[in-house]
């Protein structure tokens, strides 16, 4: 896995690094890989002349990107709002459902095989019929994110919240704790980490649900763009309209991220290994 | 001779899963006086922890009856402290806050007892941790901070299930000498459950020894040593007489062999 922190340097190398190098390094790693595979795609543009129909130069794709910013701008606010109401969605109704499955044995025995089973249909078979449902607007948009989105926050959800160790949840209940002050005081804290797991995960099906969504009916988007582009042969806008995406997609992510730093501060996934002493 | 403090009555336990039972305590009835300290001993599986939940009302008894304190046991007993041999530390909050949390969960006002709570984290020894949180502490000062979390609220009974037992030797013999200390000064009921023979002895006024599954009382053992206790008196020849009449019991039971 190419995960930051666990690709770091070897201990050979960390006594070589500054620290400052050191705090940088999980950063400079995947960036030093993306130019260098930068600059070989363009050599290699260049010196197989290969048409721009096929494989546009990352500077043509440059050049596209800051000439059509305006258009490109304009469509990312309409997919991200897409996207992050979908996002939204799936958070709302995902982690209530999660808490039901584990809360109230009927839901559980009554929906949850249901859940995992409608998770083998594929929803982008199904997209076609939100927007025969309901239009080619912002409504399908955000419920066909939704359904792609939500399944991994209900199953981190529950999981998370099972995983509270018995001995913790006695402890509590000999303060005489009900069950709602188990769920607040243990289960759900405690759950955290799984949770933002789920959501990590749904951020990004979020933003496929929403290109998707696209793809089957609309007028507007960064996925109607690449559609209208692709129609129209201009390969380079395709790959402008791409990495657009990919730069929200992952600015989503991180900003993910930095709110499980600052709620998760304690969880040894976000605990910064100590320098010198390991 | 004091009334009972705790009074166990024929209790047993099955537990029952669909097509089998599993009977892990066969009715036992003993009773602990104010102020006594009771170690339970006896060999893994035995129903003592079985026992102790019990006590705690935090399953229910197949038959029989606990009354503490007057009060039948029907539900969670909660003028309680409860030690477990897992810390059972919440991991996202600090020393302080775990301690608190017997507050906040009560519903009590946390500025009164705060205070009370960084005396107790001094007196284990603590005292300059109050902010740290449970995983960069050792494992004997996590078990101390649950320890403090099962006193601040000032219960008069304590109820310990092997407290020690994921603790390295060294940390276990300061923990045992601490808390005789602690129990000398607060003079709690304690009904301390353990497998170490000697600690059972050394830190109870008596002690019960237990059989394998399914658990009964197989003997009782006043402890009649002075206090306060030193380590020294391990060695010692009269420790080390009921060491060897807890030890005898172990061997009926087909638990030791020798040869």
């Amino acid at each position: 896995m190419s995960t930051p922190g666990t690709a770091g340097p070897t201990a050979g190398d960390a006594g070589a690094l500054p620290a400052w190098g050191l705090r940088l390094a999980p950063y400079l790693y995947p960036i030093l890989t993306l130019i260098g595979f930068v600059i070989a795609w363009e050599m290699f543009t260049r010196v197989t002349k290969i048409s721009r129909l096929l494989l546009p130069a990352p500077s043509d794709i440059a050049v596209t990107l800051a000439t059509s910013l305006p258009l490109l701008v304009h469509m990312s606010a309409i997919t991200a709002t897409e996207f992050l109401l979908g996002f939204g969605l799936s958070v709302v109704v995902g982690i209530p459902l999660g808490a039901l499955l584990v809360y109230a044995r009927p839901v559980e025995l009554a929906v949850y095989p249901l859940l995992v089973a409608s998770q083998t249909v594929p929803k982008a078979a199904i997209a076609p019929i939100f927007v025969v449902w309901l239009g080619a607007g912002l409504t399908s948009k955000i419920l066909i994110a939704f359904t792609i989105a939500f399944f991994p926050i209900v199953i981190d959800t529950a999981v998370g919240l099972r995983a509270a160790p018995a001995e913790v949840v006695n402890v509590v209940r000999s303060m005489g704790a009900n069950a709602f002050q188990v769920f607040w005081f243990v289960r759900l804290p405690n759950a955290l980490p799984n949770i933002f797991g789920g959501l990590k995960v749904a951020s990004t099906l979020a933003v496929v649900g929403a290109i998707v969504g696209e793809f089957v009916s609309a007028e507007k988007g960064l996925g109607y763009l690449v559609l209208v582009a692709n129609g129209e042969l201009n390969t380079t806008l395709v790959f402008a309209s791409v990495v657009t995406l990919s730069i929200l997609g992952v600015v989503f992510y991180f900003l993910l991220e930095l709110l499980e730093r600052f709620v998760i501060r304690w969880h040894v996934s976000v605990r910064r290994p100590e320098t010198g002493t390991m | 001779m004091t009334a009972a403090f705790v009074s166990v009555e024929g209790i047993e336990k099955t537990y029952r899963a669909p097509g089998r039972a599993l009977r892990a305590l066969d009715p036992t009835t003993f009773a602990l006086a104010s102020a006594e300290f009771v170690s339970i001993v006896g060999p893994s599986g035995c129903g003592k922890s079985t026992l102790l939940m019990l006590i705690a009302g935090l399953i229910p008894a197949t038959a029989g009856e606990i009354v503490i304190h007057g009060e039948r046991v029907r539900r969670p007993y909660t003028d309680v402290g409860v030690v477990f041999q897992q810390d059972a530390l919440l991991a996202w909050r600090s020393v302080l806050d775990n301690v608190l949390l017997q507050i906040d969960v009560r519903r009590l006002d946390r500025r009164r007892y705060a205070p009370a709570a960084r005396a107790l984290l001094a007196r284990v020894g603590l005292a300059g941790f109050e902010r740290y949180y449970p995983a960069e502490l050792s494992g004997g000062m996590r078990q101390r901070v649950a320890l403090c979390r099962a006193l601040v609220h000032d219960p008069p009974l304590l109820l310990m299930d092997e407290p020690f037992g994921a603790l390295d030797a060294l940390t276990r013999d300061q923990m045992v000498l601490d808390l005789q200390r602690l129990w000398l000064e607060e003079r709690k009921t304690v009904l301390f459950i353990t497998h170490s023979i000697w600690e059972a002895i050394f830190l109870a006024d008596r002690v019960v020894v237990m059989s394998p599954r399914p658990g009964r009382i197989a003997a009782v053992l006043d402890i009649d040593l002075p206090r306060p206790r030193r380590l020294g008196m391990r060695e010692s020849p009269e420790l080390g007489r009921y060491a060897a009449e807890v030890r005898e019991h172990f061997r009926a039971f087909g638990l030791l062999s020798e040869t």
